[in-house]
């Protein structure tokens, strides 16, 4: 299932959360080679998780961690602005209304489906919190992914060759996306809503029941 | 449809304001304006500290600052150093010591719908912007799906405000556009379509939304005319 989670609250999910940044590790470090930090105890974590970043995980049937991703907003300090100026118009971009999105992350021997469902709690969370774009640095090869599940990024650049390749790129709301993406998770809108408002509180419907 | 030159206008003289007083005239002009009973601006920083500015009854202030309804208050529980806005059916009034507060609220015409946006500052500086009022569950959802995004740039506006009275804060930083958000304001000063825009600076419409975006968020605007004639006005850009 999809969890919706602060790094203040990550201590409610103990397991849940070392192995989000163990599974990072063996991502980031192992199968990309990216000059990550990882703790003795084999946690893969950066600056930006001081910062109190949402956490979107899909949480394995075992409650192990299937796959993740990171979100900021761009009125702090974020990734794309801090190292990628230059992919995103020479400047910061910033507003509340422009989330970050970064360390998108598949455990290995996830399949496509988590892929799918991330992508579609990402959809969740521009609809509810009224977001107009996500901005996102992620791996370019992860972009075929992206393209498989119906969510492509439009890429704003890269940068390293090989595995170390990196690209910025823009998410934008569009109801098609969201349907696709949803199919391809086979979640469904029911689903997704009560798993947001498992998280976030409110009513499971899309609409807000009739009550009071 | 909301006027939009009224809201301009106010976020202009909240920009200009050379004192705290400039904040609490604000959220007195603002109320008046989305035609919700109140709009409050609470500051809490990481040393507890508190200031607040809004339209709530000097009882109910005292009564909360008396109470130190800070520790009971789902709203702030709710919001404190996260960074999404939030519906105040969505919070948690099941204990007992909150269902008190809210009656107790209520009862002092805080109102019985409210939108909270909390916002992140530097160093731990956390504040919360609310709109509260007294209507149905329809009335409210209208309201909020209309103006949650004017709601939400307005709330950082204000803490842009109130930290650039910090008095050991050097004055913040004027928001420089970037080169890609001066270009894409010029143009549109020049009275070029989103479209042509787009096709001058080989970008999509998408991307030139999002500099447009971020032009209008550093510009304190809450619509592209207004930011245009803030860059015109600051001499951000030329034409």
């Amino acid at each position: 299932m999809l969890r919706y989670v602060y790094a203040q609250d990550l201590h409610t999910v103990p397991e849940l959360a070392h192995s989000m940044f163990q599974d990072r590790a063996d991502q980031f470090r192992d199968r990309l080679g990216w000059p990550v930090d990882v703790s003795d105890e084999g946690a893969e974590r950066d600056s930006y998780d001081d910062l109190n970043p949402l956490y979107v995980i899909w949480e394995k049937p075992d409650g192990g961690h299937g796959g993740s991703m990171r979100f900021l907003p761009t009125t702090g300090p974020v990734m794309v602005n801090d190292v990628f100026g230059d992919m995103i118009g020479g400047g910061p971009i910033r507003s509340p209304l422009i989330w970050e999105c970064t360390r998108f992350c598949l455990s290995r021997g996830a399949d496509r489906r988590v892929a799918a469902a991330l992508m579609l709690a990402g959809g969740e969370i521009m609809d509810r919190f009224r977001l107009t774009s996500f901005v996102g640095v992620f791996d370019a090869r992860m972009v075929r992914v992206y393209r498989a599940i119906g969510a492509s990024p439009e890429v704003l650049g890269s940068r390293g060759t090989g595995h170390d390749r990196i690209s910025v790129g823009l998410w934008h709301q569009t109801p098609e996306a969201r349907a696709r993406v949803g199919a391809r998770a086979g979640i469904s809108d029911a689903q997704s809503a009560a798993w947001f408002a498992r998280a976030f509180g409110g009513d499971t419907e899309r609409d807000y029941a009739l009550s009071a | 449809m909301l006027d939009q030159g009224s809201l301009n206008g106010i976020l202009k003289d909240l920009e200009t304001a050379t004192a705290l007083e400039g904040l609490q005239i604000a959220t007195e002009a603002l109320s008046a304006h989305f035609g919700v009973d109140h709009v409050v601006y609470h500051w809490v920083d990481s040393r507890g500290d508190q200031y607040g500015c809004g339209t709530y009854s000097e009882a109910w202030k005292k009564r909360y600052l008396d109470q130190n309804y800070l520790r009971v208050d789902p709203v702030i529980a709710g919001c404190y150093q996260r960074f999404h806005p939030v519906d105040w059916k969505q919070l948690d009034w099941t204990g007992k010591p909150a269902r008190a507060f809210l009656a107790e609220a209520i009862a002092y015409g805080v109102g019985n719908q409210g939108y909270s946006v909390p916002v992140r500052g530097p160093v731990g500086q956390f504040a919360l912007f609310t709109v509260s009022t007294n209507c149905s569950d329809d009335k409210w959802r209208a309201f909020t799906e209309d103006n949650s995004r004017d709601l939400i740039l307005i709330a950082h506006y204000f803490n842009r405000k109130a930290l650039a009275f910090e008095p050991d804060r050097s004055e913040e930083q004027a928001q420089a556009l970037s080169p890609r958000e001066t270009d894409a304001i010029t143009l549109i000063a020049l009275g070029y379509s989103r479209a042509q825009v787009a096709e001058a600076l080989a970008i999509s419409e998408h991307t030139l939304r999002v500099y447009i975006e971020s032009a209008r968020f550093k510009l304190g605007a809450t619509n592209t005319t207004h930011a245009v004639a803030r860059a015109l006005s600051r001499g951000l850009i030329v034409v």
